[in-house]
């Protein structure tokens, strides 16, 4: 096992990837529990779609692809959470619009600047062990950004998720929060998109944190706990892909559903 | 000046006029108590004096320099799910302003002192989804009392608890307004309380509003008719 690990790390692309994986499994798994608990976990989803149609018409058009892609996603997180919390159109079926709809043009971006259907693949399912040494140092840096802010707006966050109306009545600029929010969660799609995909990235941010909610009842602990899960979950999803040669997205999101049954089971033996 | 002045305010969901022409003021210091039947416009008026809602005509003034931020609101229903991770301790000290990652000393203080108050310090670690409906209301009076130094608005503080609770929530809040200044603003459909802790009682009713003294209210057809005159009491 231990020579497993060596042999594996001893590869400069793994640990590369092991390093940009950390760092998107950190972000997910807090941004994750806000997610989850504001009913918001189809934004990071659609957000995702989002993703892969700015990329696909980034490179398309042979921009830089991080450049373009950042922007757009942030921009449309803005327009999903305004759009959802007026209430006009119904939340889930907006993204869903969203969502098919980016996705479409991605891909006719793709078939008409002649790329190939490897490309489709490895934006849709990641590509983790291309992660070259910027995107690692990328991904600390905005790794870094999400985790100071979340920090230091914890607590607000906290009352603006546990209850708005009272937040919102006592003077806290709500409006605010859920913006930082969306602009977080919008930071951390573009980074998960690399090593998770566009399919996948989304699995990374619901299961940490329905995971740890099937045990810890404090908001601190879920955090704490969805943090841990989501990186042991990731490591052991590596480690497997890299063992069993399958892709490495897929690999992770099957060790979180482990993970999530056991701790399903976990709950339920307690409660009995 | 009061703290709060209504004038000939309206309010309305979705062009539907729900509470017409209400001209009200609210001292610094006073106990107000709001009682009317089911749907008559008491929430509303209530998320209208903390800016949740904008009149649809007539205007609200504020005390120069009073802040949402000198408000303790309880809500008639949370908005907050049923099966949302946190522990007493996080409500109550969620209410605090100025909250940085870690509490400071002065505001553990103030957390301990509210939660000691209304008897909760034994359920700080518990989990506030697994409380009875009795223990939430009084986690979340706790946490509105950490949000104010001024004002409470109450929104139906004691619906859903038994007498004796009941009882002690009441003794609670008037003690709170006289030995803390803190002026109360308390919807209750319990009219006999209403009368025996508010200073005036505001009656809204389909159409028509009362607001008076206690005295003057019962002596009023509305109090009559609702409190069943003076000889109830
Ligand atoms: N969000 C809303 N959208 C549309 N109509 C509403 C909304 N909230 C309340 N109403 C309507 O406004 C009227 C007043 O409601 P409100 O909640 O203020 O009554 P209330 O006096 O607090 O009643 P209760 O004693 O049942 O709490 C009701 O007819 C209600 O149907
Ligand atoms: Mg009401």
């Amino acid at each position: 096992m231990f020579e497993l690990l060596v042999e594996m790390f001893s590869l400069k692309a793994m640990v590369r990837a092991g390093v940009a994986g950390l760092m998107v499994s950190l972000c997910a798994a807090v941004l994750g529990v806000c997610l989850v608990l504001k009913r918001y976990s189809m934004i990071g989803d659609g957000l995702s779609h989002v993703g892969f149609g700015a990329l696909a018409i980034a490179s398309a058009m042979q921009l830089a692809p991080m450049a373009v892609t950042l922007p757009v996603v942030v921009l449309s997180a803005f327009l999903l959470l305004r759009l959802s919390s007026r209430g006009k159109l119904k939340g889930d079926a907006l993204i869903a619009m969203i969502s098919t709809g980016a996705l479409a043009i991605g891909i006719i971006a793709i078939s008409l600047s002649n790329g190939t259907t490897s490309d489709i693949k490895s934006y849709l399912f990641g590509s983790i062990l291309t992660t070259s040494k910027g995107d690692m140092w990328l991904s600390v840096a905005l790794t870094v950004v999400v985790l100071s802010l979340f920090a230091i707006f914890y607590r607000k966050i906290f009352s603006v998720t546990f209850d708005e109306t009272f937040a919102r009545a006592t003077g806290e600029k709500v409006e605010r929060y859920n913006m930082l929010l969306a602009f977080l969660t919008a930071l951390t799609i573009v980074l998960g998109m690399r090593v998770m995909g566009a399919m996948l990235i989304s699995s990374l941010v619901v299961f940490p944190a329905l995971t740890a909610m099937r045990v810890c009842k404090s908001y601190k602990n879920v955090m704490l706990c969805a943090l841990a899960v989501s990186v042991v979950c990731f490591f052991s999803g590596l480690c497997f892909s890299y063992i069993l040669e399958i892709p490495t997205g897929a690999s992770v999101v099957v060790t979180n559903i482990l993970a999530f049954l056991v701790f399903w089971g976990i709950g339920k033996v307690r409660k009995a | 000046m009061a703290l709060i002045t209504c004038d000939n305010v309206s309010f309305a969901y979705e062009g539907r006029t729900v509470l017409k022409d209400l001209s009200l003021t609210i001292e610094r210091g006073e106990y107000l108590c709001i009682v009317g039947e089911n749907g008559s416009g008491k929430s509303t008026l209530i998320k209208g004096l903390l800016g949740l809602l904008n009149p649809s005509a007539g205007k609200i003034t504020y005390e120069k320099g009073f802040l949402n931020t000198a408000i303790g609101y309880l809500p008639q229903k949370t908005e907050a799910q049923k099966d949302f991770p946190a522990s007493v301790w996080e409500v109550v000290s969620s209410g605090c302003h100025d909250l940085r990652l870690f509490t400071t000393k002065k505001q553990q203080e103030k957390i301990h002192a509210q939660m000691e108050l209304l008897g909760i310090t034994g359920l700080k670690k518990r989990s506030f989804a697994d409380l009875s409906g009795g223990q939430q209301q009084r986690v979340l009076l706790a946490r509105a009392l950490c949000a104010t130094q001024t004002m409470l608005l109450l929104d139906e503080p004691v619906a859903g608890l038994d007498p004796l609770v009941t009882r002690e929530m009441y003794q609670i809040i008037s003690m709170l307004h006289r030995e803390q200044n803190l002026t109360v603003v308390m919807i209750s459909h319990d009219i006999q309380a209403a009368l025996h802790h508010g200073d005036r009682i505001l009656h809204l009713s389909h159409g028509e509003s009362y607001l008076g003294t206690v005295e003057e209210y019962l002596k009023s057809p509305l109090g009559m008719r609702f409190a069943g005159g003076d000889d109830h009491v």
